[in-house]
């Protein structure tokens, strides 16, 4: 099943870019087998087993034995949830590439497939040299994508992107060997915990420079500006989300030591980045810019939540990944469909979007509300456990985060009004069609999952772990700072969580 | 009267064939008409490296255990048996990539042919057990490849690289032999294992001949090796090459340099290894900085290809250094990916010069991706595998190099491997920018009398190199463990 779902998107990659399709074929077929990959993985979740403990739908196959390497995937709750984000976002982006209409789309579509597959893979693998494989797969397309089908700063942007995030893989690859060697086997599931602070360096800043944590953003305003939308959408929607991923299952579940010895560092870095990418959004001069700088303060929120290793911290990060990576690929996709309508995305030349544009007004204000966490919002539930979780490591760190959403409010009310109110902006033509129904198709999904979640968070939150026990079971490796009964609090908060006042 | 000793014509079988199939194919050139001859020898030396590959493999199936054969000058070991498999094999691949070449039919026998005789020679070589043996295969397959870089006397450069080939190689020879010399001095014997021998039983450790005499011979292996400091030659003669000359160079030359490296080492000198490794890591690390930052700046093609073979060969010596059997193993799985590469990766440049009639630059490869997708594509694929990105063999090659050094308890030669590594990004991806992110109404130039013929041979082997090099991605298992037997006939 887990192998199904790695392949059904590589097979048809290699089919998009061998076969010789018409070139509206190319995309209507692209789309197909991403719809087809996320049916397949609504069947693994309705078959997905929540009660049970340990890995799931797991598959394993001797790669190189010598090294005790193997082909090793398989799917723990939070995994599942995350691949569903991939192949939801991934849908949604094609269909929107399809839309569009990208030029060369034999080679635009496959390159799409095989990143899917790439994300699939890192969220499935569940051995080390084979995780850092799919991690550095995923970043073959990026760059062609980004670097083909860019803005007009593309080679600049790639650049940076590239030796960036390699920077920091090559040190994880590092890491990875010497872990490996140490243990004597690199299979995630049999592995046991190190106490080098080192390698657990190595990890983090790999995954600190993906996610991005501040101080290693620097790729991100260009990578997320010169990229297609669509490409900005998986970037900060879900790609950012391998790194969060990374956090969980390598860094805290495999070094407890170091992750009690360095979590103040880390949870500073991550509040510092949280105001400072909340200070930036607010000051963006662009709707990309706003989107690309919360991605960076919902990061740092979501490093916070990992590092508070605690049960309310770990469930409210995973429902927060899943929700900013649909917020953050549906404003992508408003971003990209605004600027198509206005050929800008500059706060100056916009505005007064919303008269005779109902739809573009309603499903830009809903997604907009969510992602300002609202309360009876998904994010809020999020960011409220989050919250809660990280409180329990030092109230400073809670206050950062309070700040942080009031923040959120602030920039993302910004942005709805510069585009949908105040004067009708220079840039914005009276001709300018409101959101098509192909559009809809599109974002609507994503805002429809974004509520379906607001109603029933604890879904995920409740879900993301083998019996709702986060500290307790990752991989039967115990974390410090677990109370036993942290699960029942989970179950009281999120039931709770609509009628409390935002913090 | 002379002692015979007995002649095991199995383990002379490789390098025999391909010397038959040159000297079939110097016949075959004068007898047959000029228009028949560019065919006829090409497929008389193909069928040469397809034979040297078959007797390879039977000799590798059938040496379990490592013989001294032939008056103790050879050695039949799984070692050189795969050394000679990928030799064959990266010839094999060679003469497909160079048939279409442009040069006269007026010495294609002699050009063929040289290309079967370098072969034997480096077949000859990897199996030498003698320090005698060991020079002469040296020479043999030197002075083949002194005249293919300068054959084609109508290309620029040719002749210049030949001769400088000439000299530096010339001098490189020099060296070995001396320090050959100064080991028979000190240890009154020139076969390996007898040098190890003598070494332990008269207390020559620290003896001073013995280890200038050592020195010597790495300095002379280094130069064929490539391996900075001793790599100064390879620029000019990368460049000036015959591209499908320079693509076998690349590939079977640093092949047989590296294996012949590591078998001197552990079988004639176990004794002096706290020496030869550290110094081998220097050499390494010294090769990945020269050709690392010195291919940043490159702008010819070839002459990039041929900074980041120095850097490569830096990056083979992190596991030869070790001296260990995870080391010898890394090496040689290495190796395969890293020929076919090599290889595909100088046919798609000489596809591209034919087109263009002229030195590939980064500027002139623009669009070429989008214009020839198999091409660009198969050109990006090497790219990302000389990084070392997943789904290519590059990836596992170094994981297992980086393996190796670990557990030689150098975790600083990782890094040092992995910043390498770091800084080898921006040139490999200078090539993938060309190819797909400028455009062609960028190229200034129009390719000459129109777009040639597609060449279906050179469209086979660089398919061939692609398929080697993703195969031993996935298939690990079996290759490593050729590579394991094969370093285990070696005394590691």
């Amino acid at each position: 099943m887990t192998t199904a779902l790695i392949v059904l998107p590589l097979g048809a990659a290699l089919a998009v870019w061998l076969l010789p399709f018409p070139r509206f074929w190319a995309g209507g077929f692209a789309l197909l087998a991403s719809l087809a990959e996320v049916g397949l993985w609504i069947e693994t979740l309705v078959r997905f087993d929540f009660n049970g403990s340990g890995l799931q739908f797991s598959q394993r196959w001797s790669w190189f034995s010598d090294l005790n390497v193997s082909y090793h995937v398989g799917m723990f709750p939070f995994s599942l949830w995350l691949v569903g984000l991939t192949v939801v976002v991934l849908a949604a982006t094609v269909a929107y590439a399809v839309w569009v209409g990208r030029e060369r789309p034999r080679a635009y579509f496959g390159l799409m497939l095989f990143l899917t597959a790439a994300i699939v893979g890192v969220f499935t693998a569940q051995d080390l040299l084979l995780f850092y494989a799919f991690f550095e797969a995923m970043l073959i397309p990026l760059y062609v994508l980004v670097g083909v089908w860019g803005g007009a700063g593309r080679l600049g942007a790639t650049v940076k992107f590239v030796i960036y995030t390699m920077a920091g893989s090559l040190l994880m690859l590092a890491a990875i060997v010497v872990y490996g060697l140490q243990q004597g086997t690199f299979d995630l599931v049999d592995i046991g915990p190190s106490s080098s602070d080192w390698i657990f360096l190595g990890f983090v800043v790999a995954f600190a420079i993906k996610g991005p944590l501040f101080p290693f953003h620097g790729w991100l305003p260009d990578a997320y500006r010169e990229s297609s939308p669509e490409v900005a959408a998986v970037l900060s929607g879900v790609v950012s989300k391998a790194a969060a991923y990374g956090f969980v299952r390598i860094a805290i579940a495999k070094f407890p030591g170091p992750t009690h010895d360095l979590r103040a560092p880390i949870l500073a870095l991550a509040a510092v980045g949280l105001i400072y990418g909340s200070l930036l959004a607010f000051r963006a001069p662009d709707v990309r810019g706003v989107v690309a700088y919360s991605s960076l303060a919902q990061t740092g929120l979501i490093t916070l939540g990992i590092f508070a290793v605690n049960d309310l911290g770990l469930s409210g990060a995973v429902l927060q990944m899943v929700n900013h990576g649909l917020v953050s690929a549906a404003l992508f996709l408003l971003a990209g469909m605004i600027e198509r309508r206005t050929s800008t995305g500059e706060f100056a030349l916009l505005g007064g979007m919303a008269r005779g544009r109902p739809a573009l007004a309603t499903v830009l204000m809903t997604t907009g509300i969510v992602a300002l966490a609202v309360p009876f919002s998904s994010a809020f539930a999020g960011e409220f456990l989050i919250l809660a979780g990280v409180f329990q490591q030092g109230w400073g760190w809670a206050v950062a985060g309070a700040v942080a959403i009031v923040l959120a409010a602030m920039y993302m009310l910004r942005l709805i009004s510069a585009v949908l109110h105040q004067d009708v902006g220079l840039a914005v033509p009276t001709a300018a069609l409101d959101l098509r129904p192909a559009e809809l198709g599109v974002v609507v999904p994503l805002v429809g999952a974004l509520l379906a979640l607001s109603a029933w968070p604890a879904a995920i939150s409740q879900r993301s772990f083998p019996a709702n026990q986060p500290t307790a079971t990752i991989q039967g490796v115990l974390l410090p700072s677990a109370a036993p009964t942290k699960g029942q609090t989970v179950t009281l908060i999120v039931s709770n969580a609509k009628p409390s006042p935002k913090p | 009267m002379i002692h015979r000793p007995h002649v095991d014509w199995l383990t002379l079988a490789p390098s025999n064939a391909l010397l038959a199939a040159a000297g079939i194919a110097l016949l075959v050139a004068v007898l047959v008409p000029r228009r028949a001859r560019r065919p006829l020898t090409a497929i008389v030396v193909a069928i040469g490296f397809v034979v040297a590959f078959v007797f390879a493999a039977v000799l590798y199936k059938h040496s379990p255990h490592a013989h001294e054969e032939i008056g103790a000058a050879m050695r039949r070991d799984r070692f050189g048996a795969l050394a000679q498999m990928i030799i064959a094999g990266s010839g094999l691949l060679a003469i497909g990539i160079t048939y279409g070449e442009r040069s006269s039919d007026d010495h294609i026998g002699e050009y063929f042919a040289m290309f079967a005789a370098a072969g034997a020679g480096m077949a000859f070589f990897v199996t030498a057990n003698n320090l005698m043996t060991l020079f002469l295969a040296l020479e043999w397959f030197s002075i083949a490849l002194y005249v293919l870089c300068a054959i084609d006397r109508e290309l620029v450069g040719a002749l210049e690289a030949g001769l400088k080939y000439l000299v530096v190689g010339s001098f490189g020879s020099a060296v070995l032999l001396f320090g050959s010399a100064l080991v028979y001095g000190a240890t009154g014997t020139i076969r390996f294992g007898g040098i190890a021998s003598a070494v332990s039983s008269q207390g020559l450790q620290h003896d001073y001949l013995l280890v200038f005499g050592l020195a010597m011979i790495l300095a002379g292996l280094g130069f064929k090796a490539s391996a900075a400091p001793f790599h100064m030659w390879t620029p000019d003669v990368y460049q000036g090459a015959p591209t499908p000359v320079t693509g076998f160079m690349a590939a079977a030359t640093k092949t047989v340099a590296l294996v012949v490296m590591l078998r001197v080492l552990v079988t004639a000198f176990p004794q002096e290894e706290h020496l030869w490794s550290v110094t081998l890591a220097a050499i390494a690390c010294a090769s990945l900085a020269v050709g690392n930052f010195a291919a940043l700046v490159q702008r010819n093609v070839k002459r990039m290809l041929a900074y980041s073979s120095i850097s490569h060969a830096g990056f083979m010596l992190i596991p030869l250094s070790t001296g260990s059997v995870l080391g010898g193993k890394a090496l040689l799985y290495y190796l395969i990916p890293y020929s076919a590469m090599n290889l595909g990766a100088f046919g798609v440049v000489a596809a591209r010069e034919r087109e263009l009639g002229r030195v590939v630059t980064l500027d002139n490869l623009a669009g070429l991706g989008w214009e020839r997708p198999f091409l660009g594509f198969s050109l990006a694929a090497f790219m990302f595998g000389f990084v070392g990105f997943p789904l290519l063999g590059g990836f596992v090659g170094k994981f297992y190099a980086f393996a190796a050094a670990y557990k030689h308890g150098w975790t600083w030669l990782v890094i040092v491997g992995v910043l390498a590594t770091l800084v080898s990004l921006y040139y490999y991806l200078a090539v993938i920018r060309a190819l797909f992110m400028r455009s062609s109404a960028e190229l200034q130039l129009a390719p000459a009398g129109g777009a040639p013929p597609p060449e279906r041979l050179l469209h086979v082997s660089v398919f061939a190199c692609l398929a080697i090099s993703v195969a031993s991605f996935f298939a690990v298992q079996p290759l490593i463990d050729l590579a394991n037997h094969a370093a285990r006939s070696l005394p590691l």
